[in-house]
């Protein structure tokens, strides 16, 4: 079985996943909407993941998939408990600007 | 059983002011005076015996007690040496201590804390035997500063008195001075020959072939900084006159008997390190010839009774230096011993004139006690005649001693010696005839107390004037009869003074000196008896006399340039140093006060601006970790 | 050094992936510019499903398949669930000062730049692929290994899920109650 990273390229592999991961941190920075930077965040996970699938396959290894596979449980976990509390926050204040959640300040 | 006996004679002085201190108040004064007292009678008794056996045996006693620092190849034992010289001075400080503590019992009776001076006596006694019976230089040297510090809290146990503490602060302080030469002596000694012992020094110095003298002379020089600190010579004897705003008995003691003389204990002690470096030993010599004439010379005009034993005291330590730097250590020794007769007997005596006229010490407001204190006179009398030098007196050997050695090596220096104990009988009969001949001078209350002093003050005084009388014959100029050079002999690597028949030179001498010493007297009792001279008032004293009566205005000398430079220089740190540092230091509290109040505003809770400094700080940290460090 | 694809030559490989990694960073810029909270939602869609489009091209089918699942549908489900629960659009969204749009697209930059630095900068050594043809990412040998050798983290995530979902639970009555 032919490896098709021969045609490809690991390099070009981590150059996509460092520009999408560079994308989801400009999201976090760019945006003020709550929702959008959570979209972000997951855009980074998933440049992390792909990542991690490239190298399993460069590797010829299973666990780099087996860890993806971990992520994307932690990411769904994730995304359910802040969409929740995003929701709350929403019922709260009105809105879900990030900059008017500084009540955490000191 | 040798070793139990010198513990017992270390400690028990130790114990006596464990107990004087700690439970003192409670005993009651008889008690704790008795206390203060059998403990160094126990002492006394305790040396007695092994004075007997090494007078028989002339085995020197070596104890070790335990290992105590071991430094690279340095190792010093807590040790006892017991030999000729140690004991032969262990007997005069317990035995005049013990007559003095006796003599405290009466003469402190009125003071409420009698239980802390007999504790700080007893203390004093302790430190001392540690100081002349120790093994090694460090030993003699806890001992050396355990006197030191008796001494200040004596002078200053009137310490509600502003001048004494002062005097009591200014003794320390000379002796720091002191002590620090005699701390770097014991340093360079260490370094030279790794060992502090004093036999074992003996041994490296008188078996080695090839000594490094330059370093010798300098480790000599320096102890004998040490020694003019405790000895009181110049430029450090200041403090000794001032040392006499203790009690007078402290005075006795302390300050004319036993403590003044560890330097020349020390120097004896050492005298084949002080062999090596002959130079040294002309300084010794000058230094001390100096000081018996400038002390003498102070001593003619002073009216304060003790202020003319201090400085008498001054002036005897000066010739036993004297004696010292020409090589004639057991002629120093043996002047020790007789000036600690007299001397303590006429501190005692002044002391009971003191007593009977409550404070009163100035001798222009005495005179006419010969009646009223019979036997304070003829003890008194006894005593200066001693240290006048006149025959059959105890001094008069000593001193002829002293000054046959200094005409043996040195005219100038006998010229000086000579002049030094002229003044001192001229002041000594001064003193006499002013405080107990002609008419009492003081008020009518004071002469309608008068009253010879009890018992226990008069008996301490009968017995330190015979012994002033008779202390002589331990070393009497005749070699067959010469007790006490024999006894000193296997200390000194030197053949001990030569063995001088008495010919017709010595004999001149010797006459020439006791006429001097008659001269003195004749001039005393002329000025002061027939005449009946009263010295001057303070203010009326003019000329010479003045500058002799201020001490040649050396206190003020070595204030204007020593004080005052220090409190210049402190003065300069307080003000501009200590300023601008406590400026720099406020600055630097100021600056992070400011960059927090501006710092503060950075966290403000907005995340957009966190995310962006994580951002920044992340490329920082990676940069820095990947790209920066290739 | 960096192995650019000759697209002249390329193979249908290459041309297939160059056109998924176009379609990944494009559509996650537009979800991060579009101002419809809706619009993002639907290109995050398009990002996620050419991510899944990368994974089968890797070959690994059993990744695509539960990523489409769990990214695709269940989170992006939950993402417009959401959007539409707070009625959010156009209008809601603020305008950020220039300033902080400025520090974004800075900031932007210098990431890409030193994140791209740091791997050239550390010139890796790749070696030749290896492909030995043994079987290691098919559903079968994943499922072994993961019922095997990860089976207690595999138990711990069905916890963490079964936390994570009573924590949303409690999240969103809670409010409810309080009303």
């Amino acid at each position: 079985m032919n490896n098709i990273l021969n045609q490809i390229g690991i390099e070009n592999y981590i150059f996509l996943s460092v520009i999408l991961f560079c994308i989801g941190v400009f999201g976090v920075l760019y945006r003020r909407n709550a929702i959008i930077v959570f979209m972000s965040i997951e855009i980074m996970l998933n440049a992390v993941n792909l990542l991690f699938v490239a190298f399993s396959t460069y590797h010829q290894d299973a666990q780099g998939q087996v860890f993806v596979f971990f992520s994307m449980a932690v990411a769904a976990a994730e995304v359910a408990v802040g969409l929740a509390i995003l929701v709350s926050i929403f019922r709260n204040l009105g809105s879900i600007t990030i900059d008017n959640l500084k009540n955490l300040k000191g | 059983m040798n070793t139990n006996i010198a513990l017992v004679l270390v400690l028990a002085p130790f114990l006596g002011f464990l107990i004087n201190v700690f439970f003192g108040k409670s005993l009651g004064k008889s008690v704790s005076g008795m206390i203060g007292t059998v403990s160094v009678v126990v002492s006394f008794v305790a040396t007695l015996y092994f004075f007997m056996q090494i007078n028989n045996t002339k085995q020197p006693l070596s104890i070790a007690l335990f290992d105590w620092i071991q430094i690279s190849n340095i190792k010093v034992n807590f040790g006892f040496l017991l030999d000729q010289l140690s004991v032969l001075w262990l007997l005069f400080v317990t035995g005049i201590g013990a007559l003095i503590h006796l003599y405290s019992f009466s003469y402190m009776h009125d003071d409420e804390k009698m239980h802390s001076f007999f504790a700080y006596l007893n203390l004093f006694i302790f430190f001392m035997i540690l100081l002349v019976v120790g093994s090694n230089l460090l030993v003699l040297f806890i001992g050396w500063e355990g006197v030191g510090l008796c001494s200040y809290l004596l002078i200053g146990f009137w310490y509600k008195n502003q001048h004494f503490n002062d005097a009591a602060k200014k003794a320390f302080i000379m002796n720091r001075i002191g002590d620090l030469g005699l701390l770097v002596g014991i340093f360079i000694i260490g370094n030279l020959f790794s060992t502090l012992d004093y036999v074992s020094l003996k041994t490296a110095i008188t078996g080695a072939t090839n000594l490094n003298t330059y370093w010798i002379s300098i480790a000599a020089f320096c102890l004998f900084i040490g020694a003019c600190g405790k000895s009181a010579q110049i430029p450090l004897y200041t403090w000794l006159p001032d040392a006499m705003a203790g009690p007078t008995p402290v005075s006795a003691l302390i300050h004319a008997a036993t403590m003044v003389t560890a330097g020349i204990f020390m120097i004896t002690r050492l005298n084949f390190v002080f062999d090596l470096a002959p130079q040294v030993q002309t300084i010794i010599a000058i230094i001390g010839a100096i000081t018996a004439l400038v002390a003498a010379t102070i001593g003619l005009v002073q009216n304060d009774i003790k202020k003319v034993l201090a400085y008498s005291t001054v002036s005897q330590l000066g010739l036993m230096f004297l004696a010292l730097g020409l090589g004639a250590y057991e002629v120093a020794v043996f002047h020790v011993i007789t000036h600690a007769f007299f001397k303590a007997c006429l501190f005692l005596g002044s002391g009971s004139v003191i007593h009977g006229l409550h404070g009163e010490q100035d001798m222009r407001k005495m005179g006419g006690l010969k009646k009223a204190m019979p036997i304070t006179y003829i003890t008194m009398l006894i005593a200066s005649l001693a240290i006048s030098g006149i025959p059959l007196f105890s001094g008069f050997f000593s001193k002829d001693e002293i000054l046959l050695v200094a005409f043996e090596h040195s005219i100038p220096l006998w010229v000086v010696a000579s002049i030094a104990s002229i003044m001192t009988a001229f002041y000594m009969f001064r003193l006499m005839y002013l405080t107990f001949f002609n008419e009492f001078r003081g008020t009518a209350e004071q002469k309608h107390h008068l009253h010879e002093s009890p018992a226990l003050i008069t008996f301490p005084l009968i017995v330190l004037a015979v012994l002033a009388t008779i202390g002589g014959i331990i070393s009497l100029p005749f070699p067959e009869y010469n007790w006490l050079n024999g006894y000193l002999a296997p200390l000194f690597t030197k053949v001990a003074t030569e063995e001088h028949g008495l010919g017709s030179t010595e004999y001149l001498l010797m006459t020439l000196a006791v006429i001097g010493g008659v001269v003195g007297i004749a001039i005393a009792y002329i000025k002061y008896n027939k005449q009946n001279t009263v010295p001057a008032e303070d203010a009326a004293i003019t000329g010479f006399s003045k500058v002799l009566y201020n001490k040649y205005y050396v206190d003020e000398i070595y204030n204007f340039v020593f004080v005052k430079t220090i409190n210049e220089l402190s003065r300069f740190f307080r003000d501009i140093v200590e300023t601008s540092l406590s400026a720099l230091v406020f600055g630097f509290g100021k600056v992070t006060n400011e960059i927090g109040f501006y710092g503060k505003k950075v966290q403000n809770g907005s995340i957009g601006l966190y995310l962006f400094a994580f951002v920044l700080g992340l490329c920082a940290i990676v940069s820095y970790l990947f790209l920066a460090q290739q | 050094m960096i192995h650019i694809p000759d697209l002249a030559h390329a193979t249908p490989v290459q041309i297939v992936f160059c056109i998924l990694a176009i379609i990944t960073l494009a559509t996650a810029f537009l979800t991060i510019f579009s101002r419809n909270p809706i619009h993002s939602a639907i290109y995050l869609v398009i990002c996620f499903f050419s991510i899944a489009g990368h994974y089968l091209l890797l070959n690994a089918q059993f990744l695509a398949i539960v990523h489409i699942i769990v990214y695709s549908g269940a989170i992006m489900i939950l993402f417009l669930f959401t959007i539409m629960l707070m009625n959010l659009n156009e209008e809601h969204e603020v305008h950020k000062p220039r300033i902080t749009r400025l520090g974004a697209i800075v900031s932007f930059c210098l990431i890409c730049i030193v994140l791209i630095a740091i791997f050239i900068n550390s010139k890796p050594i790749v070696g030749d692929y290896d492909s030995s043809g043994e079987d290691f990412q098919s559903i079968k040998v994943l499922g072994k290994v993961l019922l095997n050798e990860y089976m207690v983290p595999f138990e711990f995530a069905s916890i963490l899920l079964l936390v994570a979902m009573i924590g949303t639970v409690l999240l969103s009555k809670k409010e409810k109650l309080e009303k």
